[in-house]
């Protein structure tokens, strides 16, 4: 009697139940390979991102003693606290001093590579402390960029043989800089900075934020309490869906054509680029308001509507309270996205070089995307690292803001 | 007088107005005779301040858009401007310097003859000033009292309020669809213009593309407005290159993360894709620009291409896929948790596999779904910007070689509208009519989408 096996079990079948077992094993593999991927291209974007950037946050600085006791210089608090001081010093000579004094301690060849505004920071400091004028300080100056570059083991022979001869003697050293954090925008990779471009972004923020937070989160209640049912709504609805799946640019084009249409003398102004963004930040935060909106229970109107209240006091007195953390979670969100939006400013002529920080809503300002497109079509290697480095601030200001969102949701959202 | 400071003042009468019939509205409900009025006095006290902040608030508006060519007007009729020049660049920059001193925010004149005009700047300004302020007074005055007077012990305040408070939501509502039809109007209205310069023929079936804002605007030359390797650019880069890269990761991965993945992965992973979303187009765009042009480049110089370009369709494609792989990924997400949970049970009852169940019913039975998703993200990426303008080059090359530098619509708006041309030329309003056709073809594709989503949902409900 022959050894009987499952009618199942043939050697043909076992070998097809094998092969389909390596199928699912590959299409596993395939899966987890494309996460794997996605993650990887995210971790070595922001590591190159990173590794460029911390040089971004230093530079090649060069330190100088200045004798200001043979200098003849003069000025007291209150000449140097008036407005204009800085002409006052240039004019006395501070430029030549200066370079005199450099050129003394570094050699000549050295002392030709300090940058040409550094006479700038000395005149800051001696503003804010004019006791300096009496005495010796040490100032470290930041170096011209070709001097940078040859430090950084690039650019010409001759550089590169200089900033070994000065580092060797502990005079020209990379240093952590961060009035890169308080300067704007300027021609020189070594004196730039990113308060400029981040002022503008907080201006063109805070207009986005105060036009389409309110009528966003009006047009959210209005469409999920009040509308009828009918024809307008549906046109409202269609448009509030279409607007938020128009790229971005169309937005830009439509900021040109009629923003600076009205106000022809608003170029790359906050105003005109906080008013557009408005109109592309509105439609998120409309969605997300009307899905909070939707989440808040029927039972919480039937009741207020029972006790004797009003649709107007349902509305403002229980829904908007209630739905309140979501739209805010929305809201972050939308502004977020504004936030690293590029093209639509870059129509409206936010792309100017403005090298003074603005100071109000209609003065000429550029925002931190744009400054980072700028930067990354200078030519000069210095700016390189100072791109990476702005990136890093905005990267760092978007997480900031998705985290403020991820931790409200979580901490007031509730579930009915 | 700047608008603030007047806006600032008609809140501040606005409250005044508001405390002011607050405190009437419970006068009267104290003397009424079982202390209930017809409305809450917070209420009356709203009525009157919306009374006396919407008036106000509208005047406003019109004052701060006429009062500076009334001053303008005033400047130009006095003594001192009969010097200025006729009119052109000189007299426009010499006025704007007199007003910049006058207004404060100059410290002294450049240009001698600006100095005459900045007094009469100064007395004008600051009439206009005064009758600004005064006109906004009268007007809070007005309305005020007005509004004041209706406050009675059975005056229905509530019913006003809550029907001004419907009005202004459903105002806040219609921004959309003035936005809408905002931007439809200004495209429209720009690529009619540009079509009076150049035939449509030419625009959209021209094949060589090479404006020149720089030449004469009366005779613009149609064959070098040919749309046609813009589109094919836009549409090798963003729905061939891109797609390619981010349809398979991306579908993978949701089908791993929905299907295999342990929940502890998943609330990990899920999290990062989305970081991969949320990072500006502008750091894509400097990433391939700097880091995969350039590996581009040296890959293709080493298999033997000798004129491989630094700018490359394949770059800008490659990294504009990998910003897509999060949204085609939800998207799947959705569509596959929309499938009914019998069908995959039924599936895995009758002996198959966990991916012959996915490859067999579960993306069959969620392909419309994902069809849709495919054709959000083609929109997205057709219209996205930043990557292609950092990398994918200004040649407008009609070729099917990914290593070749290409350009896109989005890529030539940002071009023309920040070149030098003027605002009349047909180089610039080309810009207007390629956003057009743009805007034209994301909402057709977006349109689509949507109701295939839709009847794919009601299908399964």
């Amino acid at each position: 009697m022959s050894e009987r096996i499952a009618p199942t079990r043939t050697p043909a079948f076992e070998a097809r139940l094998k092969k389909r077992y390596a199928a699912e094993r590959r299409f596993k593999l395939a899966g987890l390979g494309a996460i794997l991927f996605s993650v990887a291209v995210l971790a070595f974007l922001l590591i190159t991102m990173t590794i460029n950037g911390i040089g971004g946050f230093q530079r090649a600085e060069m330190n100088v003693a200045i004798d200001f006791t043979e200098a003849g210089l003069s000025g007291d608090q209150t000449t140097l606290s008036q407005i204009g001081a800085v002409q006052v010093l240039e004019a006395q000579g501070l430029p030549a001093t200066v370079e005199y004094f450099a050129e003394q301690q570094l050699g000549e060849a050295g002392g030709a590579e300090i940058s040409t505004s550094a006479w700038r920071q000395v005149a800051d400091e001696i503003i804010d402390d004019p006791s300096i004028l009496q005495r010796e300080e040490t100032f470290s100056l930041p170096a011209s960029p070709d001097l940078a570059a040859g430090l950084s083991g690039e650019g010409s022979d001759e550089m590169k043989a200089l900033a070994a001869q000065l580092s060797a003697q502990g005079k020209l050293e990379t240093k952590l800089d961060l009035g890169f954090l308080e300067r704007a925008d300027a021609t020189d990779p070594q004196e730039v900075g990113i308060w400029g471009a981040l002022k503008g972004s907080m201006l063109t923020m805070i207009v986005t934020l105060l036009l389409a937070f309110p009528i966003g989160v009006m047009a959210a209640l209005y469409l999920e309490e009040y509308a009828p049912k009918n024809r307008w709504t549906d046109v409202i609805e269609v448009s509030i869906n279409n607007l938020a799946a128009v790229p971005s640019i169309i937005f830009g084009l439509l900021g040109l054509a009629v923003f600076l249409w009205l106000f022809p003398n608003m170029r790359s102004a906050p105003l005109i680029g906080g008013m557009t963004l408005a109109l592309m930040t509105m439609p998120v935060i409309v969605i997300s308001g009307r899905n909070a909106i939707k989440a808040v229970p029927p039972s919480i109107r039937d009741g207020a509507l029972a006790i004797g209240a009003s649709k107007v006091q349902v509305v403002f007195h229980h829904v908007l309270p209630l739905a309140l953390p979501g739209i805010l979670t929305g809201t972050i969100i939308g502004m977020a996205r504004a936030l690293g939006e590029t093209a639509p400013l870059l129509m409206i002529g936010m792309r100017a070089f403005v090298a003074t920080p603005p100071d109000g809503f209609t003065s000429p300002a550029t925002v931190l995307p744009v400054q980072i497109f700028l930067w990354s079509d200078e030519i000069d290697r210095g700016f390189v690292e100072r791109t990476s480095a702005a990136i890093i601030v905005l990267l760092v200001f978007l997480l900031l803001m998705n985290g403020l969102a991820i931790y409200l949701r979580n901490r007031f959202e509730k579930k009915w | 007088m700047s608008p603030i400071i007047l806006l600032l003042l008609a809140f501040g009468l606005g409250l005044a107005g508001w405390l002011a019939a607050r405190a009437r509205a419970w006068t009267f409900k104290r003397d009424a005779v079982n202390g209930r009025i017809a409305a809450l006095p917070n209420y009356h006290a709203w009525y009157v301040a919306l009374w006396i902040v919407i008036p106000v608030v509208m005047f406003i508006a019109l004052w701060s858009a006429i009062a500076p060519q009334l001053v303008t007007q005033t400047v130009l009729s006095s003594p001192a401007a009969a010097e200025l020049p006729a009119f052109g660049f000189q007299r426009d920059s010499i006025m704007s310097e007199a007003r910049a001193v006058a207004g404060g925010s100059a410290r002294a004149v450049f240009n001698e003859e600006a100095a005459a005009l900045v007094e009469p700047y100064k007395q004008a300004i600051t009439r206009y000033n005064i009758i600004g302020v005064l006109s906004t007074l009268v007007i809070a005055f007005l309305t005020g009292v007005w509004s004041f007077l209706r406050v009675k012990p059975d005056f229905a305040a509530r019913t006003r309020v809550e029907r001004a408070v419907m009005v202004i939501l459903l105002l806040a509502s219609l921004v959309a669809i003035l936005t809408t039809l905002g931007i439809a109007v200004s495209l429209v209205f720009e690529t009619v213009r540009f079509f009076g310069m150049v035939s449509p023929i030419d625009f959209l079936f021209g094949t060589q593309w090479g404006p020149d804002p720089m030449s004469n605007p009366d005779n613009p030359d149609g064959s070098r407005y040919g749309a046609i390797p813009l589109f094919w650019g836009t549409i090798y880069i963003g729905a061939i290159i891109a797609m390619i890269v981010a349809i398979p990761l991306g579908l993978m991965s949701a089908i791993y993360l929905t299907q295999y993945a342990d929940p502890r992965v998943r609330s990990w992973v899920k999290p990062a894709l989305e970081i991969l979303a949320g990072v500006p187009t502008v750091v894509y765009g400097y990433f391939a620009a700097l880091t995969v042009a350039p590996a581009i480049r040296d890959w293709a110089q080493a298999i033997g291409i000798s004129n491989a370009s630094s700018e490359s369709a394949l770059a800008a494609g490659l990294v504009m896929g990998v910003m897509i792989i999060p949204f085609v990924s939800s998207m799947a997400d959705d569509s596959i948790a929309a499938v009914p949970q019998a069908m995959r049970d039924g599936s895995l009852a009758m002996g198959a596999t966990r991916s012959e169940t996915i490859r067999r019913v579960l993306v069959p039975a969620a392909l419309p779904g994902i069809v849709a998703g495919v054709m959000l993200a083609v929109s997205r990426a057709i219209g996205e910007t930043m990557i292609v303008v950092m990398a994918a080059g200004a040649a407008a090359n009609l070729t099917g070689n990914p290593l070749e530098a290409m350009t896109t619509v989005t890529f030539q708006i940002v071009a023309m509208l920040t070149g030098e041309g003027s605002f009349d030329h047909p180089a610039t309003l080309a810009a207007f009519a390629l956003g057009f056709v743009l805007f034209v073809v994301t909402l057709g594709l977006n349109f689509i989408a949507l109701r295939v989503v839709k009847r794919f949902r009601e299908a399964y409900e």
